[in-house]
């Protein structure tokens, strides 16, 4: 019997893995906010659609399954956030349903927007995307507005268990300037990831050059809006759960939380040197191309070691701001130990998936996307 | 509660769930069209055959696509819409949810890439490995969502858990209750086969266009041949798991049941209406309960109770159940007020309490006895168009088998018109059929244990509204863009070099 504890952590650890996997995986939604001004003509813009056009389903699934798992484990997160930040989940949904059409349907004939209708929406996704995911995952760290009360179930003139403390309903983090700085954090790294992402993938002298340059400049605005976010997070204060499951407020709880978990510091430092080994290796050298995965496996570790900070360690992971006491923690919103038993087992089947999309992908990304395959191939977007 | 937040959401569920489902069945039953038509090109080698998997690849391609936009939208609507169902259940239906993303999605996502664009760049067997992979995701990604529907119609393998205040899986065996449920088995069988048949009347139809136009006869004829045959099969498995799931909603959703068949007075001996006074006597007890004598309850033995259930006791009428609900629930009040306070004595009683009024929790929710009546004319003519359309493209595969087999299907320009007409009718057929699962639900989002007035979310009606037209647009937009590629597509043509025309 695996105690109900250790399944909270590992499941908490997958969300955290599965987080870290999708801000990797959004550099498909950073080649589409750039695709536009890195590609110089129409020929090497189709390259660079057709090159993230490959991948962006594994972004769309890694969304879909940070949701199923989600639900399936932490349930009272899924009922609380979904149903009380509506706005800013429904214009994150909004931007990715745009997108997963628009890859297919834009070179067809017949397809009512046109070309440029569905180009349109590709870069609507590109800014949207990544910019509310991160200001979403801001909110673990800053709060939101929301009441728990189980009781309320059998109250049967209103039955809802939670509730949202204002009628913006999710739109109020638009006004935290930290969740914003997230949120633009994690928008220039999907370009900084998506830039090495073409070098990589695509083989043309001027669309590399031109990646190139841009990266510097991306580089330097991810640089600038992460480290005033991890400025501000190692010296706000969290919300803990004590022995006795209360809540309470603590100084310095993420600082604290990186110190008292010398795992997730190590994790986090080897992420950010990733990141930047990948992206200034990119930078420096013309014939560096394999930065996307050095920068992508140190986004995945950093963005991994961040969900830690937000819910390991006795932490509050989505504390309210109107009812400190409702805030949201891992033995208060997690599904039953049975659920997570099965869950657990299933999740051993997960090496074996990531095996067979590193096989596939591999197959499919031998050889480098070029203008002459853009001439020929069978199915171009 | 705001009675139009809950009409905005449900609403907007519906919307939602419906356009999905017209573009899932082609998705699950082109995809294994596909993969026989790959598998004949792998095991003779002929050019032929590919071209064939290409263009049938390209019609799947487009509608994958929506379908796949369509279900991130359902998928999140759980929780943004209904949150506290998502709370309430959320231990059971989560699971299958989450093992759907982590075994199905990643399985289709991955290798229909490979299927697209891995022609020139895979050995011919890893291609043809990844094409029924795609296929074999989107069936188990079928299973999952359907376990977790079917959960939503006949809830077992949980228990209500007072301290959390909310169903849950007690062990293993729970889970496995819950995925292996009759109910489950059954649905998953008759919706996927469902998906089969809309697979092979789409490709059947476009073919049989294709053979009134005299063009691409071969490819035609080929289409035709494997759609038919793949077809009647799907049929003959549509009608026994459709004969079983009526045995099952018969048992576990008597309700449901009697407003398909507009039945408000049961019998012993319950007719079969097939519509006005047109009756087939005795059935309706034949087909609900596979026996000659059986009861079969109408509305208002449900209603009002009295009846002798399978299990031989005695129904309890609507009043009776909402009393015990409201006990249901004023035990739980009590039971968390005398957690809080520490008073031991009295934890056991109202547990016991709670516990023996239980299966009757979800009706102290619901405050007039017709509420649990769902819309009995839609659900009436929604089941006869399903039966009776399905019926029809049986009739149809048998004729298009046999004529084939005697090879005189161009002599019969009347039955090729007739299948081509086929492909509105499945849709149609289809969207009868999720209309009697899912309405005939109501006024439960799980039969018994939670009306859909306590499931939603607490928002206000006007953003659920906005979002309803913004859905609206959106998804209607997309189904316009894609009939028009669609329709472009096959005008096209597969333009394969038709170099033998088969003489039949």
């Amino acid at each position: 019997m695996i105690s109900l504890d250790f399944l909270q952590q590992y499941w908490w650890f997958l969300i955290s893995l599965l987080g870290g996997l999708l801000v990797f995986l959004l550099f498909v939604q950073g080649g589409n906010s750039l695709y536009h001004s890195l590609g110089h003509d129409e020929a090497s813009r189709r390259m660079l659609i057709n090159s993230t056009g490959r991948k962006w389903e594994f972004t769309f699934t890694t969304l879909v399954t940070f949701g199923g798992a989600f639900f399936a484990s932490f349930p009272l997160f899924y009922s609380t956030s979904f149903g009380g930040a509506y706005w800013l989940w429904m214009l994150i949904l909004l931007s990715f349903v745009l997108q997963a059409v628009s890859y297919e349907f834009q070179s067809k004939v017949g397809n009512v927007l046109g070309r440029r209708g569905y180009r349109i929406l590709l870069v609507v996704n590109g800014f949207m995307g990544p910019f509310l995911l991160g200001v979403a995952v801001a909110t673990f760290f800053t709060g939101s507005d929301f009441v728990v009360d189980h009781l309320r179930l059998s109250d049967i003139s209103n039955p809802i268990v939670s509730h949202w403390g204002n009628s913006w309903h999710g739109l109020e983090a638009l006004a935290n300037p930290w969740n914003l700085v997230l949120g633009l954090a994690v928008f220039f790294l999907s370009r900084v990831l998506a830039l090495q992402y073409f070098i990589n993938n695509v083989r043309d002298d001027v669309l590399e050059s031109r990646a190139s340059v841009r990266l510097l400049g991306e580089t330097a605005l991810f640089l600038l809006c992460f480290l005033a976010f991890l400025g501000r997070l190692l010296t706000m204060n969290g919300f803990a759960v004590n022995q006795q499951n209360e809540v309470i407020e603590e100084p310095l709880k993420y600082f604290h939380n990186l110190l008292e978990q010398p795992s997730v510091l190590v994790i986090f430092l080897i992420g950010v040197a990733l990141v930047l080994v990948g992206t200034i290796r990119t930078i420096l050298s013309k014939t560096y191309r394999r930065g996307i995965w050095l920068s992508g496996t140190g986004t995945v570790l950093t963005v991994t070691a961040l969900f830690l900070l937000a819910g390991w360690n006795g932490t509050c992971y989505y504390p309210s701001l109107s009812d400190p006491c409702s805030s949201l923690h891992l033995s208060n919103t997690s599904a039953s130990t049975a659920t997570l038993q099965v869950m657990f087992f299933v999740s051993l089947l997960i090496p074996f998936v990531l095996a067979y999309i590193f096989y596939c992908w591999r197959a499919i990304d031998r050889q480098p996307i070029t203008r002459e395959e853009m001439k020929k191939g069978e199915h171009l977007y | 509660m705001d009675p139009s937040l809950i009409d905005w959401s449900r609403a907007q569920f519906a919307l939602t769930a419906m356009y999905h489902w017209l573009f899932v069945p082609l998705t699950l039953g082109l995809g294994v069209i596909m993969g026989i038509m790959e598998t004949i090109y792998v095991v003779r080698g002929d050019e032929y055959w590919k071209r064939l998997t290409q263009f049938w690849m390209k019609i799947f391609g487009v509608n994958f696509a929506v379908g796949v936009a369509t279900g991130l939208i359902l998928e999140f609507e759980f929780g943004t819409n209904w949150s506290n169902y998502s709370w309430l259940v959320g231990d059971i239906f989560g699971a299958p949810l989450a093992i759907e993303g982590i075994i199905a999605f990643f399985m289709e996502s991955t290798f229909i890439a490979v299927m697209y664009f891995g022609w020139e760049k895979v050995s011919r067997r890893f291609h043809l490995a990844s094409t029924w992979l795609t296929t074999l995701g989107a069936t188990i990604s079928a299973w999952w969502i359907l376990v977790a529907n079917a959960w939503m119609q006949y809830p077992v393998g949980m228990t209500f858990n007072p301290d959390t205040v909310r169903n849950e899986m007690t062990s293993l065996s729970s889970f496995f209750t819950v995925a292996f449920s009759p109910m489950a088995i059954t649905k998953f069988f008759h919706t996927v086969m469902s998906g089969w048949l809309t697979g092979a009347v789409v490709v059947v139809g476009i073919s049989a266009w294709y053979l009134l136009r005299r063009r691409e006869e071969r490819f035609a004829r080929s289409s035709m041949l494997v759609g038919s045959i793949f077809g009647l099969v799907a049929c003959g498995l549509v009608m026994l798991t459709g004969d079983t799931s009526g045995v099952i909603v018969g048992r576990t959703q008597p309700m449901k049941l009697a407003a398909f068949e507009g039945l408000e007075d049961g019998s012993e001996h319950a007719p079969l209406t097939i519509v006005g006074d047109m009756k087939i006597p005795n059935m309706l007890t034949i087909l609900a309960t596979h026996q000659w004598t059986g009861f079969v309850p109408g509305i208002n033995d449900i209603l009002n109770g009295g009846y002798k259930l399978p299990d031989s006791t005695t129904a309890l009428s609507a009043e009776e159940k909402m009393s015990r609900g409201t006990i249901a629930l004023e035990a739980l009040t009590l039971y968390r007020s005398a957690k809080n306070k520490g008073e031991t004595e009295k934890i056991e009683d109202l547990r016991t309490r709670l516990q023996e009024n239980l299966p009757y929790f979800g009706y102290g929710h619901i405050r007039d006895k017709h509420d649990l009546i769902p819309p009995v004319g839609l659900l009436f003519w929604s089941f006869r168009i399903m039966v009776g359309l399905g019926s029809l493209f049986c009739l149809i595969f048998c004729l298009l088998v046999f004529l084939q087999y005697r090879k005189q299907l161009t002599r019969w320009p009347l039955l090729l018109h007739v299948a081509v007409w086929c492909i509105p009718l499945v849709y149609i057929c289809s969207q009868a059929g999720w209309i009697c699962a899912e309405v005939g639900r109501q006024p439960w989002a799980i039969q018994d244990l939670l009306p859909i007035n306590a499931a939603v979310s607490a928002l206000q009606s006007s953003s659920v509204r906005v979002t309803f037209f913004i859905f609206l647009v959106i998804f209607t937009l997309l189904l316009v863009a894609e009939l028009r590629i669609l329709f472009n597509v096959v005008k096209k043509g597969p333009q394969i070099d038709e170099t033998t025309s088969p003489n039949t």
